[in-house]
């Protein structure tokens, strides 16, 4: 039983989930994510590890809803259980005392960012992080972040908070300003973000880690679903990252792989919400 | 000895057009007429030849006799001493090559079904669970850790368990049965009777751990460490092999293991009351000659493809594929190209699969294997339209957990090194047996290798070091 001990909305569709998982708990590591499934006909879906606490038995998740496995479990309360929950898989974030380095995080990856950033503050670095949302309403975690920030740069595509405009352009400006004082951006956020942020990136040479999130199915390297091509080689993601060099990874290709299932997806949740009488008010 | 009777009896099926359109079993499974009739053939020879080709060394002929005398709690009961998990077996094991091969009916074609008396016995078991319990020895006081829950994982486990020790079994999957649970199509292997026979390990004691990573949780020294006497690697070969040709990343080719798994593990042929989706084709190449490569092929079709072909490098007389089962596929409507090898996968500009480059090939000289080696037809270059490839070339073990296990001796092929009269490893307190040290097999030379593994752990556990003469 994989019990939910707390949950939070951090905005109307982001939410968070502490969740007893014990076994997770103890082997923990930033960087690291789960594979959940909910419900008997669920699909098994990855999600990172947000916190961990190891005393208390329990690992943190922070997820947005996008589709229908993630829109199922926004539904869910404490005290209700997932139906599984396997991991810590993956590899954890390399962690060292580079020097500078910049944390880039768009949407939900603040809550993915977190544990990494906490890390590098803990190993000695400067950590300067920037911070990007549609607009204010979906922004959450400023203050955490900020305690592990050594500068915290918000930005908005609105403006609403913080600077207008999108995180490629003050990581765009530290690296100008700062040249190669900065030694390693560590950008995580949805794969277009990811991508624009590794191009920006580029011209510096800053060696930048991006953390993959291709669709998975097992999670444990026995699939081959999650692979990505990086320097012109097959990795698969769940067990040689989620973290890769950004500069290497050829974007286009992931973002196709990401889309196989997109009539799919679509139809099955139009048809979850019919059921659910979402579609039988429309038809009236 | 009376004339010997060869009229073996085929097992009913479903049509081939009704079968092709749905994932019911195939095989219907004998009646208790065709079992009578089957049975009475058996010979009852002196020297029980059947015996020596079972890799589990099930009492064959002691339960042909049971079920002669319509007596099957006996002829359960006599399976069930050598193998726990009898449905599973009486559905996918290649008897033609072991059991049936050398009966001595097979001098006349005619062997007895063994595979198919087998079924009939373990499913009738199923709707008569009988109240005799198994025996299990007396507490050991000593505790297993059995990894991975497929036949030999689930074999060693019942065996441990039987002798008295406190088994624990962990499974990085959220299901029990491995290969059996995601890899074989419900046609051929029904879930509920594998998830039956995973209940009655569990019966015997065994407890289940899900969704444990054995490598991410605690790794295998760890377990050694905190309180388990010994452990049981059976984490199966799951690792797929790719082609490594130009596009086999495109959106619409898949390994054999993520195609299957979607379909089997997770029902996408049931989507959308099941989440988990799969890209049905319209036309369909899966690369690959065995088992797995028909299965994939035989899902591929019931899923509701137009064209399903088989892309095969060598000729139709090296298919490694069980023969029955090519000519299912082959019944269904499944094409089959031979002496064609990928080169490339071709994609539009949306990263989509349009096709495949193949080349044409001819065998030459026989190679290592016995096989006559495939050489490329210079200039015979040509395309092949698919919108789904799925590619079934093989797997090798997932290396987590030799890169996880101190000490661990692994072959290069990436197999745990274990004896095989024994199943010991290098490493003090560990076994191994099954597909992590064969590579991709069968079921039941895992099973087999799992059982000669517990005789050992039990000595060990038991403080006798020698097999006593
Ligand atoms: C290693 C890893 C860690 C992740 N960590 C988090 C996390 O901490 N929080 C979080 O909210 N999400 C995370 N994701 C993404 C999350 O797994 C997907 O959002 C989820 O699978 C969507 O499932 P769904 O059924 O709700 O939506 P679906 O119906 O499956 O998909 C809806 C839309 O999301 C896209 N999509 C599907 N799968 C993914 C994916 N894996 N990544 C990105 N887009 C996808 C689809 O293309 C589609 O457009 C992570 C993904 C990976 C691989
Ligand atoms: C599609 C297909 C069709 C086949 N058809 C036939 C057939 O008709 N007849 C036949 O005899 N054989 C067939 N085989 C082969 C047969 O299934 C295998 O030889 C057999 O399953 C091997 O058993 P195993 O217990 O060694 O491994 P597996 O069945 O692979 O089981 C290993 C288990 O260990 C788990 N595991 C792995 N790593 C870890 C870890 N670190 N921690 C915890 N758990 C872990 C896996 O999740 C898995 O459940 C087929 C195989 C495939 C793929
Ligand atoms: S998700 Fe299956 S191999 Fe990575």
């Amino acid at each position: 039983m994989y019990r939910i001990l707390e949950r939070q909305d951090l905005t109307p569709n982001i939410h968070l989930f502490k969740i007893d998982a014990p076994r997770v708990a103890a082997k923990a590591r930033a960087g690291q994510f789960v594979i959940l499934r909910q419900g008997e006909n669920g699909e098994r879906i990855p999600l990172t590890l947000a916190d961990w606490n190891k005393d208390e038995g329990s690992v943190t998740v922070v997820f947005m809803e996008v589709g229908l496995t993630t829109k199922k479990l926004a539904l869910l309360q404490a005290g209700d259980a997932l139906t599984d929950f396997a991991g810590p898989l993956g590899l954890p974030t390399h962690i060292e005392n580079y020097g500078t380095v910049v944390c880039v995080a768009g949407g939900f990856a603040v809550a993915t960012i977190m544990p990494i950033a906490r890390a590098l503050k803990e190993a000695g670095n400067r950590v300067i992080t920037i911070m990007g949302a549609r607009s204010q309403s979906l922004l959450f975690w400023e203050k955490e972040v900020g305690r592990y920030s050594d500068e915290l740069i918000v930005i908005t595509d609105d403006g609403s908070n913080g600077r207008k405009g999108l995180v490629t352009e003050p990581l765009r400006d530290i690296l100008a300003k700062e040249g190669n004082g900065v030694t390693r951006v560590i950008a995580i956020g949805p794969t277009v973000m990811m991508k624009f942020s590794s191009k920006t990136s580029e011209p510096f040479k800053v060696k930048t880690i991006v953390s993959l999130n291709p669709i998975m199915v097992d999670g444990t390297g026995m699939c081959g679903c999650c692979r990505v091509s990086v320097g012109g080689v097959t990795r698969f993601a769940c067990v040689d990252g989620p973290d890769f060099d950004g500069h290497e990874v050829d974007w286009d290709e992931l973002m196709a792989r990401q889309r196989t299932y997109l009539e799919q997806e679509a139809s099955s949740l139009a048809q979850w919400q019919c059921q659910r009488g979402a579609c039988a008010q429309e038809a009236r | 000895m009376a004339k010997a009777n060869l009229d073996r009896k085929d097992m009913p099926r479903q049509s081939p057009e009704a079968r092709a359109k749905n994932f019911e079993e195939v095989a219907l499974g004998y009646t208790p007429d065709l079992t009578a009739f089957e049975a009475s053939r058996c010979l009852n020879c002196p020297k029980k030849y059947c015996i020596g080709g079972c890799p589990v060394g099930i009492d064959i002929p002691a339960f042909i006799m049971a079920l002669r005398e319509n007596d099957l709690p006996r002829a359960a009961r006599v399976l069930k001493e050598k193998n726990a998990l009898p449905g599973v077996c009486g559905r996918v094991c290649p008897q033609e090559t072991q059991c049936e091969a050398v009966c001595l009916l097979a001098k006349q074609k005619a062997p007895i079904a063994i595979g198919r008396l087998e079924r009939y016995v373990a499913d009738w078991e199923r709707d008569h669970p009988s109240s005799e319990k198994t025996v299990i020895a007396p507490p050991s006081g000593k505790k297993v850790a059995v990894v991975g829950s497929g036949p030999a994982g689930l074999t060693c486990a019942a065996e441990m368990a039987r002798l008295g020790h406190k088994v624990t079994m962990f499974e990085a999957l959220h299901v029990a049965g491995g290969v059996l649970m995601y890899g074989i199509p419900e046609f051929r292997l029904p879930k509920d009777i594998v998830q039956g026979e995973v209940e009655y390990v569990r019966s015997l004691g065994v407890e289940l751990e899900l969704n444990a990573v054995v490598g991410k949780i605690d790794n295998v020294d760890e377990l050694l460490s905190q309180g388990y006497d010994a452990v049981f690697l059976g984490t199966g070969a799951g690792l797929p092999l790719f082609l490594r040709v130009p596009g086999e990343n495109l959106s619409g080719v898949y390994s054999a293991n993520e195609f299957l798994t979607r379909v089997n593990l997770m029902k996408a042929y049931r989507f959308p009351e099941f989440d988990t989706p799969v890209k049905i084709g319209k036309k369909v190449a899966v690369i690959g000659g065995g088992n797995v490569a028909m299965d994939a092929a035989r899902c591929a079709l019931r899923l509701g493809a137009d064209e399903v072909s088989i892309v095969y490098r060598r000729s139709e007389v090296e298919l490694p594929a069980r023969r029955e089962e090519v000519e299912n596929a082959k019944e269904e409507g499944i094409k089959f190209r031979f002496l064609t090898n990928p080169t490339k996968f071709l994609g539009d500009a949306k990263h989509q699969l349009l096709g495949m480059e193949c080349i044409e090939m001819e065998l030459g000289e026989p190679d290592a294997s016995g096989r006559h080696r495939p050489i490329p037809k210079p200039d015979s270059a040509f395309t092949m339209d698919c919108d789904v490839a799925v590619v079934a070339l093989g797997t090798t073990p997932n290396p987590l957990i030799a890169q996880t296990t101190s000490g661990l001796h692994v072959s290069h092929h990436g197999t745990v090194v274990a004896s095989e009269a024994t199943g010991r490893t290098n490493k003090a307190g560990v076994w191994a047996g099954g597909d992590v040290v064969t590579g991709s097999a069968t079921v039941i030379s895992a099973m087999g290798a799992a059982k000669r593994a517990a005789a050992d752990m039990d000595r060990y556990l038991r403080g006798v070091e020698q097999t006593p003469a």
